[in-house]
């Protein structure tokens, strides 16, 4: 059963991998972080707001998907809000599988689709003084997409 | 019906959520994205550029043409962000 939170909370990336790896032959993860600066500016903090009730079930569904696509035990994702600054911890999302074909690849197809198909928007809160909402990515589209036709079985 | 408003699209009207009392001519997503962006200057600039606005109809993506129908929460929003 995936695991799916949503919290202005920190997480625990190795409890949560802990409560992954029972049973299982491999644990595959990824972290985002929140970066210092952004095209050459220095941050202050990133700003996450999202859409409470269709986050978590948008991210239910790309867990779903993943656990009928690739040979699963089970995965997470766990997603921060709110104000989060340099070197904070964003998202995880991990999966775990008998063997490291279906855990790794599970792994980046879960992140690939948060980004695009997830009700989240961050904004930048710059040192300056300044924010601007970041602006959707042609290569996140690009990302998501590539799994629509691309190899998919482990 | 309710209305919700996230990003900058909530910055630039000035409030997270609205509830209207739609016309009975309104049908379509897209016929209420146009009586919205007429309730004020704020909303106008909102909603200037609509091909950068997504909208849900009780929390599924839709697109303009989509009828409204007896839904009850119809959101407005960015492209997403997240990750």
């Amino acid at each position: 059963m995936p695991r799916i939170v949503v919290t202005a909370e920190d997480f625990d990336t190795g409890a949560e991998l802990d409560r992954l790896s029972a049973g299982a032959g491999a644990v595959s993860s990824f972290v985002g972080i929140v970066r210092g600066t952004t095209g050459g500016r220095a941050l202050a903090a990133l700003t996450l707001e999202h859409y409470p009730g269709m986050t978590e079930r948008a991210l239910g569904a790309i867990a779903a998907t993943a656990m009928q696509r690739w040979r699963l035990l089970d995965c997470t994702i766990i997603h921060r809000i709110g104000r989060l600054e340099p070197g904070a911890r964003i998202v995880l999302a991990a999966a775990s599988s008998d063997h490291r074909g279906d855990s790794l690849r599970a792994t980046e197809f879960l992140i690939d689709w948060l980004k695009t198909d997830a009700p989240f928007w961050k904004r930048e809160d710059f040192a300056d003084g300044e924010a601007a909402w970041v602006a959707a990515r042609q290569e996140d589209d690009a990302a998501r997409d590539r799994w629509i036709e691309g190899p998919s079985q482990g | 019906m309710k209305v919700l408003y996230f990003a900058w699209l909530r910055e630039r009207i000035g409030v997270a959520e609205e509830t209207i009392d739609l016309p009975a001519d309104i049908g379509t997503i897209g016929a209420l994205t146009d009586f919205l962006a007429a309730r004020s200057p704020r909303h106008a600039l909102a909603f200037a550029d609509r091909r950068s606005i997504k909208t849900a109809l009780d929390q599924v993506f839709v697109s303009p043409d989509t009828r409204l129908g007896g839904a009850g929460e119809v959101a407005y929003f960015p492209p997403f962000t997240g990750g």
